[in-house]
């Protein structure tokens, strides 16, 4: 294929957070009329590379230049890059549910006639944009009532009513099933077979091999190479091996696992969506945890993982439709959290702030709040065994807080996710979830969480952990399952594991023996 | 000694803004009406006149800490007056009886607006502003728009006190013997801190202690001397008591009990508490049905002291109490406020309230200032960037209270007590 001009040329782009340099460096060249795929493992810096792209990192915040057209551009918001052609498309769309396709369309970007909005224009227009996206609808049809295939379809059409020269895709195709995924690459093939350029952001390699005239590779902030795909010689493990072409540090202590016998088994797993029917999030899953085990899940974002952890919780999230839980060889049913914690489970989330600390409350107060009962008669709180128990956790968990009367608020991020598993350590489960377990806190917090992880497993209880960060899987982990797009499609013990073959396994294009191996 | 100082109240003066308000306020009128608002009469009409808006501060804080709003109470009040005073005259049950049966009318449209909230899902907004005209509606159609008495032995709940009895102290015997009581139980509580701070590790040194209990002792002492040593018959009011009590027993639900953990989660953070094991249903039911047996309480209370009940009783209580328990402290977001201290901010009102009237001022410049007063007393909150304030006085009968420490850490961050709303709206 015969290149075009280069549209944009990003070079030696740094972004540094507080504590964090996200961006090192990176240097990236879109042709016009290419579709150029960036790759990279969660947290590479993709994402954070597109938001000063599209003005909302405003020049100034970040080091090197822009150059869009053969001009140095320097925006200082989405307006300013909206205006000059380049549009980005989020991950989670950014559409109004209650309002038509056309207000949605227009939104921001209203068709003025003599007094005020001319919706007679609007809807014509609306209408030949739906058109060249190949989306047949009544554009006065309300966002919420299309499915989120369509709904995907009126961002493009958004864009393209923006006069876009160069279409930014963050993940496009996460929250699609397989027709609609199809139907969108279709729209960008057709999209560049008129001119357009666009950038791609994505974890599904198949479907970049598919489309993708080019790919920039992203690993640890900084920009590895960029393949030509139009030249041959790039497959899906070409490209893996430049996501994860980085050695394991031994950061994890030492440890030998003493693992007992089967406990806690899952068969047929099967959960929906709690919003968008007939979307599964679990598809028949199977596994099983160990006593003394710690039991790894490795996916991309939103390959289920969470949903799977959550659904077993009492199904604390989505819609249960089969499945059965076994907890030593016995069936339970576990209707709601607090059965789940009967039943000896534990779950720590992600997201700490959101799900897991009442931010107003102290250590003491988060630390035993999950296990009142053991602490009261007759629902009357026993105040000083709280205190003991309280301390207790502190001191063995090396939390840096002068007293538990300290608000959970004024914690570091590692000191915080510290009382949060004390929180669930404090009802004394036989199994534990923990999910990402150690985002966002600093190394050697990370290092104190899998000891404790280790030491959780050597008193026989099993544990589970879900985690982004391949080494942090391939180093805690006796076991590795790994899920796609709510399918566990395999197993791997760890000598056995490493991350070019959990890679291939989380992005779906591991071999089909393998997946049923499983 | 600045140090020190700050020991004994808790957490330096900023903390105790509601407490300081309180006093300096009494006292500024004490003066500026030549020492009409300190006397026994006046300070048992204080009790008496207010005894059943500080009893709805108690239902709304725990409403308000859940997340909720409650504006029904004042026409759930006036339902319950009104079947309780028919009651009484045309089927001629005795007053104890009365009371139950208010109780129960009240746990009944509680279990109402609570199925509402709780298992429909129907903002409490909305609930009880449905509830608001229904009930008021109720009270008129029942009562026929006619005030209906109450039998003089009904009317202790709201305007009698406590008997007189034994040898002659100068003092009212009863009210002698329940402030003996409190300051015994003031001091038993100090002792107690300081053996088991023996034990675990000291977060409050002995003469801290020591000296906040003297406090407290001294202030109940003279409480004690000023409605014991009013005009014969007289003494400290009934309504008074079961405010006392109501107080007492709800502080420990909030927080003692698993309950009243779990109330407070919910209002701090849906989500993790959901993910707790709370069953925030229950929650929800649990704080609406007891707000609207508080109000059928404070109802029966004002009726008893009005002599009978009418068709405009409430009107406009729900503003009374919800103001009471923001100037007491609470986050409009939820999960922060205590009983306490909305008890402390209705306090506040009441006695603005009387010292303008001796003072003369009409009902005009009244509203004025007591609205000024409020929306000043959250502005301070927002200003010093916590959402809430929790009381003053547990802090001194406690020593500081774990809710309170951990607000003091969340101070720095603006941020915290907004964003844990957003994610319980969210959830």
């Amino acid at each position: 294929m015969v290149q075009g001009p280069v549209i944009l040329e990003m070079r030696s782009i740094t972004k540094e957070f507080p504590g964090v340099r996200a961006l090192d460096n990176v240097t990236m060249k879109v042709h016009a009329g290419e579709i150029h795929a960036i790759c990279g493992e969660n947290g590479a810096g993709k994402s954070t590379l597109m938001k000063i792209l599209s003005g909302v990192y405003p020049h100034g915040t970040y080091g090197g230049d822009i150059v869009y057209n053969g001009e140095v551009v320097e925006f200082s918001n989405i307006k300013q890059s909206e205006d000059a052609g380049i549009v980005i498309i989020h991950q989670e769309l950014a559409l109004i549910p209650e309002l038509s396709i056309t207000e949605n369309i227009f939104l921001g970007n209203e068709v003025k006639g003599r007094l005020g909005i001319d919706w007679d224009a609007a809807h014509r227009r609306a209408g030949e944009l739906l058109a060249r996206v190949g989306l047949d609808e009544n554009p006065s049809e309300i966002i919420k009532n299309i499915g989120v295939g369509k709904q995907q379809l009126v961002e493009i059409a958004k864009a393209l009513s923006k006069d876009v020269k160069l279409l930014i895709l963050d993940e496009p195709t996460s929250a699609l099933n397989e027709d609609d995924s199809a139907h969108l690459l279709d729209l960008l093939r057709g999209l560049r077979s008129k001119g357009m350029t666009s950038i791609m952001i994505s974890h599904k390699l198949n479907e970049i091999e598919a489309v993708a005239d080019s790919i920039t590779i992203i690993r640890d902030g900084r920009s590895v190479e960029t393949l030509d795909v139009t030249a041959g010689e790039v497959n899906e493990d070409r490209i893996i091996r430049g996501m994860v072409g980085r050695s394991l540090e031994s950061r994890f202590p030492d440890h030998t696992p003493n693992i007992g016998e089967k406990f806690f088994e899952v068969h047929d797993w099967t959960v929906e969506h709690p919003l968008v029917p007939g979307r599964l999030v679990c598809k028949g899953s199977d596994f099983f945890v160990r006593r003394g085990e710690i039991v790894g899940f490795a996916g991309i974002m939103g390959a289920g993982r969470t949903e799977l952890a959550r659904s077993i919780f009492g199904r604390s999230y989505g819609r249960y439709l089969q499945g059965t839980i076994k907890i030593n060889g016995e069936e339970v049913s576990l209707h709601t959290v607090q059965q789940a914690i009967d039943a000896k489970i534990a779950y720590v989330p992600e997201d700490r702030k959101a799900l897991g600390l009442n931010l107003l409350d102290n250590i003491e107060d988060t630390m035993v709040s999950a296990g009142l009962k053991k602490i009261s008669r007759r629902t009357v709180i026993d105040g000083d065994a709280a205190h003991a128990a309280a301390e207790q956790y502190r001191k063995s968990l090396n939390v840096k807080a002068p007293s538990v009367e300290m608000g959970v608020a004024k914690l570091s991020g590692g000191n915080q996710q510290k009382v949060l598993l004390a929180k669930w350590m404090f009802p004394e489960p036989d199994l534990l979830i923990l999910d990402e377990p150690t985002r966002g806190i600093d190394v050697g917090a990370k290092y104190e969480i899998y000891g404790l992880v280790q030491r959780l497993a050597d008193e026989g209880k099993g544990v589970v952990v879900i985690s982004s960060e391949l080494p942090e899987l391939l180093g805690l982990a006796d076991r590795i399952y790994t899920i796609f797009e709510g399918t566990i499609t395999g197993v791997l013990n760890r000598g056995d594991a490493d991350q070019e073959s959990l890679m291939r396994l989380m992005t779906g294009s591991g071999g089909s023996a393998e997946a049923k191996a499983s | 000694m600045t140090s020190y100082l700050k020991q004994v109240f808790g957490g330096g003066v900023r903390q105790f803004g509601m407490v300081i308000a309180l006093v300096v306020l009494t006292l500024y009128f004490q003066v500026k009406t030549g020492g009409k608002v300190l006397t026994p009469t006046n300070a048992q009409n204080i009790i008496n006149g207010n005894s059943y808006i500080l009893i709805l501060a108690i239902g709304m804080v725990l409403v308000i800490i859940a997340g909720h709003i409650d504006l029904s109470v004042g026409s759930v009040a006036a339902a319950v007056g009104i079947i309780v005073a028919i009651a009484m005259r045309d089927w001629n049950i005795p007053w104890w009886v009365g009371i139950l049966l208010g109780l129960v009318v009240g746990l009944v449209i509680g279990a109402w607006q609570g199925t509402w909230v709780a298992y429909v899902g129907i903002p409490g907004f909305i609930t009880t502003l449905a509830g608001m005209l229904i009930f008021r509606g109720l009270n008129q159609l029942i009562g026929k728009n006619n005030s209906v008495p109450v039998p003089d032995s009904f009317q202790k709940i709201g305007s009698g006190y406590l008997p007189e009895w034994g040898p002659s102290t100068g003092l009212n015997n009863s009210t002698l013997l329940l402030g003996l009581i409190a300051i015994a139980w003031v001091l038993w509580s100090a002792f107690r801190q300081i053996s088991k701070s023996k034990d675990l590790d000291a977060t409050t040194p002995a003469p801290v202690i020591i000296t906040r209990a003297v406090l407290i002792s001294a202030v109940i002492a003279y409480l004690t001397y000023l409605f014991g040593s009013g005009r014969s018959g007289t003494s400290f009011p009934i309504s008074g008591c079961i405010l006392v009590f109501l107080v007492l027993v709800y502080s420990f639900v909030a927080n003692r009990t698993i309950t009243g953990r779990h109330v407070y989660a919910v209002g701090g953070n849906r989500s993790a508490a959901a993910l707790s094991g709370v069953n925030i249903k229950h929650v929800n039911f649990f704080v609406m049905a007891n707000m609207s047996m508080l109000a059928a309480l404070a109802g029966m209370v004002f009726v008893a002291r009005s002599t009978s009940s009418g068709p405009s009783d409430g009107v406009g209580w729900e503003l009374d109490a919800i103001a009471a328990v923001f100037i007491g402290g609470a986050a409009v977001s939820g999960g922060v406020g205590t009983v306490l201290g909305s008890v402390i901010g209705g306090l506040v009102m009441a006695v603005l309230n009387n010292g303008l009237a001796l003072q003369g001022v009409g009902s005009d410049w009244t509203q004025i200032i007591k609205g000024l007063v409020l929306l000043l007393a959250v502005a301070f909150d927002v200003y010093n960037k916590v959402q809430g304030r929790p009381s003053i006085i547990g802090t001194l009968l406690r020593g500081k209270s774990r809710r309170e420490a951990s607000l003091e850490a969340a101070e720095d961050s603006a941020s915290v007590p907004v964003s844990a709303g957003e994610t319980a709206a969210k959830g």
